[in-house]
């Protein structure tokens, strides 16, 4: 009930400033209201869902001074409307000892684009074993690695830091070299590899279980027969899984890549300093103790911009995205 | 541009390694022995997963599991199932765990539903992309933006840019709604109000996949119930809902685990504070803030336990429809 209040209050703002329109047109706008209640429900729901974003969107274009005075509904009465462009400028012109927004906005892109694409490959193969290979103890596996969509991340931080700076040893053989800090890999140390992992890490269980649902539900003639004509493994997975799974796999990829492009926690323990990523800079503008938060309102339109563009372009992949067939059309 | 190209070589780099490495070790495998082939592919097809799975979550959590069984003392002694029973007899503790109960329930009740309503009524409506599109954007803006979205609507009072004080005042509405203008004080209020967070952010996802899923629902099954004369509220929880019951399930599954692990929308609005706390919330400040890392891990062991029905109710789930279909 509570959870309901929140936006049928919005929803009365709009019915009343509808309602200043004159006769004939609300007539016509309560027989549309009648006639097609369904479309009626859609738009409500989202004018409540885009209401929250649309009052930051006008903030981050109001001066200080009145965002931290006034509402941003104020904006809309005659005589207020002050228009500044300069949350966005003071945002894209901050320079550091580390250079400036274009250099953690390529961070950003060096983080997410194999943060994404290494665990959901990681992730096909192993739900392609889930579903079509047999093995003993198969289904209890499954299960563990799903029981560890629960693991909380910052449980996880700390001993994943440790691996990263004292690597693992048996005796005297190293048999994971540490990474942070080493000054024998340059590469490691220029590159955000230690984020990577994490990522890879984290995505994992909640990967497996996505590809795993839509994979096993594959049609098993086409792999029974594959079989039979002596195709192995791989080039079964690589010639009908892969192209079968782009949907499921693109849809993924969107979801991950949103995840690891708007992630926080990851990037600001394990990609600091020169690999620093967009939203841990963006926190970093706020001031050390928040008192620069206005500069949070254009920030967070600036780094949506890259998300939204890629939902965009691969939202027609989502016809038959994360669905898991009982049903083929 | 010399840097993007740098960028883009580094990634190009790290994955072509990767796939070699893969390929390597395959073609080894295949000119193995039959008896070693199968064990050879399986390792390697599981072995990438497993791994990262072992240094990410499974050595963290059994390392967690084993000291819920130690007490917090320096000298980190044996207590058995004394952290437990401290749990279940702290006011604290068992607020954090009514309230996680709250988000899974609330949280996944009303994101799904909301969901497959849109999801559905959008459905070759005109402007369906657009209606989408917009439903989506809260689950593609980062965190430090939501949060900031949010104190806009649920600023106290003494702050002039809170919109549900601003429509009290507009409507003149009794201010003990809002406990007195401060919302995210008052509870039992205030978890409610940090679940339609959580609702606002998870019903793109459900949204989106749900919409996927009606598409694939083939015309002529819907087609068959009309001509059977089927109204439409029938066909939809006759022939849709069951035809995209996996569909269903995956994205309850995801929604529950999703509110089971609640931990940003809490810390970065109320800290925990006023009754809101979360089990994961409480686990964050054991480890980090309050030094009792054992009672910590003793409630992550819970939580851990809660998501095990979860886990199996999906498990059966998908093995019947793989005998159904």
């Amino acid at each position: 009930m509570t959870a309901v209040t929140v936006p049928s209050g919005a929803a009365g703002a709009g019915a009343a400033a509808t309602a200043v329109i004159a006769e004939p047109r609300s007539r016509r706008i309560s027989s549309w209201l009648r006639s097609s209640p369904g479309k009626v429900t859609v738009w409500a729901l989202v004018f409540l869902w885009t209401i929250p974003t649309f009052g930051l969107l006008v903030t981050s274009f109001r001066p200080e001074n009145k965002i931290k005075s006034t509402g941003w509904w104020t904006f809309f009465k005659p005589g207020d409307y002050q228009l500044t462009i300069k949350n966005y400028t003071d945002v894209l012109n901050a320079k550091t000892s580390n250079g400036d927004m274009g250099k953690y906005f390529l961070n950003s892109i060096k983080i997410v684009i194999p943060g994404t694409l290494l665990p959901i490959l990681i992730a096909a193969l192993a739900a392609y074993a889930f579903s079509w290979m047999r093995f003993k103890g198969r289904d209890w596996l499954f299960i563990v690695v799903v029981g560890l969509l629960v693991v909380p991340l910052q449980m996880a931080l700390i001993p994943l830091l440790r691996l990263f700076t004292t690597g693992v040893h048996i005796g005297s053989v190293t048999v994971f070299p540490a990474i942070a800090g080493s000054s024998s890999f340059d590469f490691l140390k220029s590159n955000p590899v230690q984020a990577w992992i994490a990522h890879a890490c984290f995505a994992m269980p909640l990967a497996i279980f996505l590809l795993k649902n839509f994979i096993s539900s594959l049609p098993s003639e086409l792999i029974e027969a594959a079989r039979v004509d002596g195709a192995g493994h791989l080039r079964i997975f690589w010639k009908i899984i892969i192209p079968l799974s782009v949907p499921a796999l693109a849809s993924l990829a969107i979801f991950q890549f949103l995840w690891v492009w708007n992630d926080y926690l990851v990037g600001y323990v394990f990609a600091g300093g020169n690999n620093a990523p967009l939203t841990v800079r963006l926190v970093d503008l706020a001031g050390s103790r928040g008192e620069d938060w206005q500069r949070l309102t254009a920030a967070a339109f600036l780094t949506m911009v890259v998300p939204l563009a890629v939902f965009a372009a691969l939202q027609r992949f989502f016809v038959r995205g994360l669905v898991t067939g009982a049903v083929k059309g | 541009m010399g840097q993007i190209f740098n960028a883009l070589k580094v990634v190009v780099l790290g994955i072509g390694v990767f796939a070699l490495v893969l390929g390597g070790i395959y073609s080894i495998t295949t000119k193995l022995q039959s008896r070693w082939l199968e064990a050879g592919q399986r390792s390697l097809f599981l072995g990438p997963a497993l791994i990262l799975l072992t240094v990410g979550l499974i050595v963290p959590a059994v390392r967690t599991a084993y000291n819920a069984f130690f007490d917090d003392t320096p000298r980190h002694e044996f207590v058995a199932f004394g952290n437990f029973v401290d749990i279940f007899q702290s006011h604290d503790e068992l607020t954090a765990i009514r309230n996680t109960v709250l988000w899974v329930v609330f949280g996944t009740v009303f994101s799904t539903v909301f969901g497959l309503m849109i999801a559905k009524l959008a459905d070759r409506m005109r402007g369906e992309a657009l209606a989408k599109a917009l439903i989506f954007l809260p689950t593609a803006i980062a965190l430090v933006g939501a949060g900031l979205i949010w104190k806009f609507v649920y600023a106290p009072s003494n702050q002039k840019y809170g919109l549900l004080n601003a429509l009290i005042r507009l409507f003149h509405l009794p201010r003990s709604w809002g406990g007195d203008g401060l919302w995210l004080l008052n509870p039992p209020l205030n978890t409610f109000l940090l679940i339609v967070i959580l609702v606002w952010v998870q019903t793109g996802f459900a949204t989106v996949v749900f919409s996927a899923a009606i598409k694939g629902v083939p015309d002529s099954m819907l087609e068959a119930a009309r001509v059977d004369g089927a109204n439409e509220r029938e066909v939809f929880f006759k022939v849709i809902v069951p035809s995209i019951r996996p569909t269903i399930i995956t994205v309850i599954t995801t929604t529950v685990i999703a509110a089971l692990k609640v931990f940003d929308i809490v810390k970065s609005s109320t800290g925990g504070n006023f009754d809101t706390s979360t089990i994961a919330n409480n686990v964050y400040d054991h480890y980090f803030i309050s030094g009792s890392p054992n009672l910590g891990s003793a409630l992550a062991v819970i939580l851990f336990v809660l998501v095990i029905p979860v886990v199996i109710v999906n498990q059966r789930n998908q093995s019947r429809t793989r005998e159904l279909g």
